[in-house]
C-alpha cells in the first residue's frame, strides 16, 4: 500500500492525497467521528467580515439524488475564525484553507489580508456569491469580473488563492482563463446550481429563500464536463466538486483534469465518506498499478477531435 | 455518538400511518438521553439521499434497544418502514442534546400532539425513575395515533386524551385544561413536542405562570452534527433574534426562546 504516491501539490500547498471537504459541509465537529489528519486539505465554510445571520428557513431540501441548500453564509465573522477556528485545526497536519465571502472587493482584500496568518495555507475566495457592486450577480459568472476581483486580491496578498468558480455561467471556460491570468494558484470547478423545489400540497417553495444551490450526485456529470473543458483551457490546478459520492467518483473528476477533488453533500450521506473514498482511490492506484495519482490528472482517452466539446450537436 | 451499522429487531406496525421500530444498538446505549434523535440511513439508494432525523421512543438499557415509532411520510420513512428485522441498519447518533430534569422539580406537564408524542415518552420514563411525577395531555387527530398513551401510562404518567374527532382537542379547551392542572398539581416545569400551535400556547402560559418549559423542535437537515447551517431556525434570547442549529444547540430549547411561528 505505502508504494502508492498519494500526494499533490496545488498551488504550492502540500496535500498527502487529493481529498478534502467542500466548503459548508465541514467544520470542527467532524473530529468527533474521524481523525482530520486523514485528509488532504481542510476546508472551512465560508467566513465574512463580521457575524452574519444567514437566510430564513427552511434552508435545506431533498431532491431528487441530490439537496437543494440556501444558507446564506451564517457565519460568526473572522475574529471567530481567528480566535477559535484557526488555533483548533492547528493541532492537524493537514493544511488549512479558508473560504471566503465578501460583498465587495475591497471587502475580500481586508479579509484575505486579516486571514493571512500562520497556520492557513491558503484562502479559498467564494466568488459564486453575490457581488454587490455588480447588481448581485456573483463574480464568476462574469470573466471581466472574476479578473477584476481576484487581480485586486492577488497584488495585495501572498497567500495562495484558490478561486471558486460557480457553473451558474454560459462562460465557466473563459471565468476560469480570467482567474487564471489574475493570479489564482488553482481554481475549484465549481459550486452548486441555482435551482429550486415546491411542495406541491402547499403551494409553497421548499427553501425559504425561494431559491438555492443544487448539489449531491444529480449534478456530477454536468460538473465533471466543466472540469473536462476548463482543464484544456488552463495551466494552474483544478478542483474538482460537485457531487462525489465514491472513489470512482473522485478518479472520475481527476481523469477529467481536476488535480484534487471537494466532497460536499456526501459528507451528509456518509459522516466518514471523504475516509472511504480516500481508501477507495488507493485501491483503484493498486488495482491499476498507478505509481502516483498524478499520473491520471487529465488521463481521459479522447477517441476523435480534440475540440470535441466544442461541437454543438449531441 | 458514533456511526455504526445496528441490527433492527423488529419493525412492526403500530396503526395503519406509524410503525414502531426497535435496533439492537449496545455501542451507544449508554450514551442516550430522553430528547436526544438518531440521524438514520434510511435507505442504501441516491433516493431518498439524506439521512432523517429520528427522535427516541424508547430506551431499554437492559436489551441495549433503542426504539423509534415514526409516521410513514416521506420517502424516507416509507423506505425505513420496509426494514425486516435482521437488517442492519445504519445509524449515527445520539445525538444534539436531550431534555433538562432540574432536581427540584416534581411534577411535570407534558403536552404533546401527533408525531410528538414519541420524542415525549423516554421523557416520562427519565422522570418516573428521579422520583417525579408527569401528567401528560396528549393530543392527536384519532384515538387510533395515540400510540404511546398506553406506555406512557406504564411509565407512570397520568394521562388525559383529547383528539380531533371527540372534538376537545382545540386550543380554548386544551388552554383550560392545562391552567386547571396548574392550578391543582403544583406543576414545576412544563414540556412539548409536535405542534406550533401548541407551543405557541405553552410558551405564553409559561410566560404568564412563570413555569419554566422545553420544546422539541425538528427542522429538516444537513450534517446533524451543527457544521453546515442548514438545521437553523430564529430563536429571542436576551431581546435580540438569534440563529440556533436544531441538531447541535437542540432538538431541546427553552419554551420562552421560541418565536411564535
Amino acid at each position: 500500500m505505502s508504494e502508492i504516491d498519494m500526494e499533490v501539490s496545488i498551488g504550492g500547498v502540500l496535500m498527502k492525497n487529493p481529498v478534502m471537504p467542500a466548503s459548508g459541509t465541514f467544520a470542527e465537529e467532524a473530529a468527533q467521528i474521524f481523525d482530520l489528519n486523514v485528509l488532504g486539505a481542510l476546508v472551512t465554510k465560508s467566513v465574512t467580515r463580521y457575524p452574519r445571520m444567514g437566510n430564513i428557513g427552511p434552508r435545506i431540501a431533498e431532491t431528487t439524488a441530490g439537496m437543494i441548500n440556501a444558507v446564506g453564509i451564517q457565519s460568526k465573522g473572522s475574529q471567530s475564525m481567528l480566535n477559535t477556528s484557526i488555533p483548533f485545526y492547528q493541532q492537524y497536519n493537514s493544511p488549512l484553507i479558508i473560504s471566503i465571502s465578501a460583498d465587495t472587493a475591497d471587502e475580500f482584500i481586508d479579509l484575505a489580508q486579516e486571514l493571512s496568518v500562520p497556520g492557513v495555507a491558503a484562502l479559498e475566495i467564494n466568488i459564486s456569491c453575490p457581488n454587490l457592486e455588480d447588481d448581485g450577480r456573483s463574480y464568476a459568472m462574469d470573466p471581466a469580473q472574476t479578473f477584476r476581483v481576484v487581480d485586486y486580491i492577488k497584488k495585495k496578498t501572498k497567500i495562495p488563492l484558490f478561486a471558486k468558480l460557480t457553473p451558474n455561467t454560459n462562460a465557466i471556460t473563459e471565468v476560469a482563463i480570467a482567474a487564471e491570468a489574475a493570479g489564482a494558484d488553482a481554481v475549484v470547478v465549481a459550486n452548486t446550481m441555482l435551482s429550486m423545489a415546491i411542495d406541491v400540497e402547499s403551494r409553497k417553495p421548499k427553501i425559504g429563500n425561494i431559491m438555492g444551490g443544487l448539489s449531491g450526485p444529480c449534478i456530477k456529470p454536468i460538473i465533471l464536463r466543466m472540469v473536462y473543458q476548463v482543464y484544456k483551457k488552463v495551466g494552474i490546478p483544478i478542483i474538482g466538486c460537485g457531487g462525489i459520492c465514491s472513489a470512482e467518483d473522485a478518479i472520475e473528476y481527476m481523469m477529467a483534469g481536476a488535480s484534487a477533488v471537494q466532497v460536499g453533500t456526501y459528507n451528509f450521506v456518509n459522516p466518514i465518506g471523504m475516509v472511504d473514498i480516500i481508501q477507495g482511490m488507493k485501491e483503484h492506484a493498486i488495482r491499476h498499478k498507478i505509481s502516483s495519482l498524478n499520473d491520471i490528472v487529465g488521463s481521459v482517452c479522447v477517441i476523435g477531435p480534440e475540440d470535441i466539446d466544442e461541437v454543438a450537436t449531441y | 455518538m458514533k456511526l455504526l451499522q445496528s441490527t433492527v429487531l423488529f419493525n412492526i406496525e403500530a396503526s395503519s400511518r406509524y410503525k414502531h421500530m426497535a435496533i439492537y444498538a449496545p455501542e451507544v446505549i449508554d450514551e442516550c438521553i430522553a430528547g436526544q434523535f438518531f440521524y438514520l440511513k434510511c435507505s442504501n439508494h441516491i433516493s431518498p439521499l439524506l439521512r432523517r432525523p429520528m427522535s427516541i421512543y424508547k430506551i431499554v438499557k437492559e436489551k441495549d434497544e433503542v426504539h423509534f415509532l415514526y409516521l410513514i411520510k416521506g420517502e424516507g420513512t416509507k423506505s425505513l418502514s420496509q426494514m425486516q428485522a435482521g437488517e442492519k441498519l445504519d445509524i449515527f447518533g445520539p445525538l444534539g442534546n436531550g431534555f433538562i430534569l432540574k432536581k427540584e422539580w416534581k411534577n411535570l406537564l407534558i403536552i404533546a400532539r401527533g408525531v410528538g408524542l414519541a420524542t415525549m415518552a423516554p421523557l416520562i420514563d427519565l422522570a418516573t425513575k428521579q422520583g417525579k411525577t408527569t401528567y401528560a395531555i396528549l393530543s392527536a387527530r384519532s384515538k387510533e395515533d395515540i400510540l404511546s398513551a398506553n406506555y406512557m401510562k406504564e411509565c407512570g404518567a397520568q394521562v388525559i386524551l383529547v383528539t380531533d374527532e371527540d372534538g376537545n382537542s382545540d386550543m380554548v379547551y386544551v388552554r383550560k385544561l392545562i391552567e386547571s392542572m396548574i392550578d391543582s398539581k403544583s406543576i414545576d416545569a412544563l414540556f412539548t413536542c409536535g405542534s406550533k400551535r401548541l407551543t405557541n400556547l405553552l410558551k405564553n402560559i409559561s410566560l404568564q405562570y412563570k413555569i419554566p418549559g422545553q420544546v422539541a423542535l425538528e427542522e429538516n437537515m444537513g450534517c446533524g452534527l451543527g457544521m453546515c447551517f442548514c438545521c437553523v431556525k430564529p430563536f429571542q434570547r436576551a431581546g435580540k433574534i438569534i440563529n440556533l442549529r436544531v441538531c447541535s444547540e437542540g432538538p431541546i430549547f427553552q419554551l420562552e426562546e421560541v418565536m411564535e411561528i
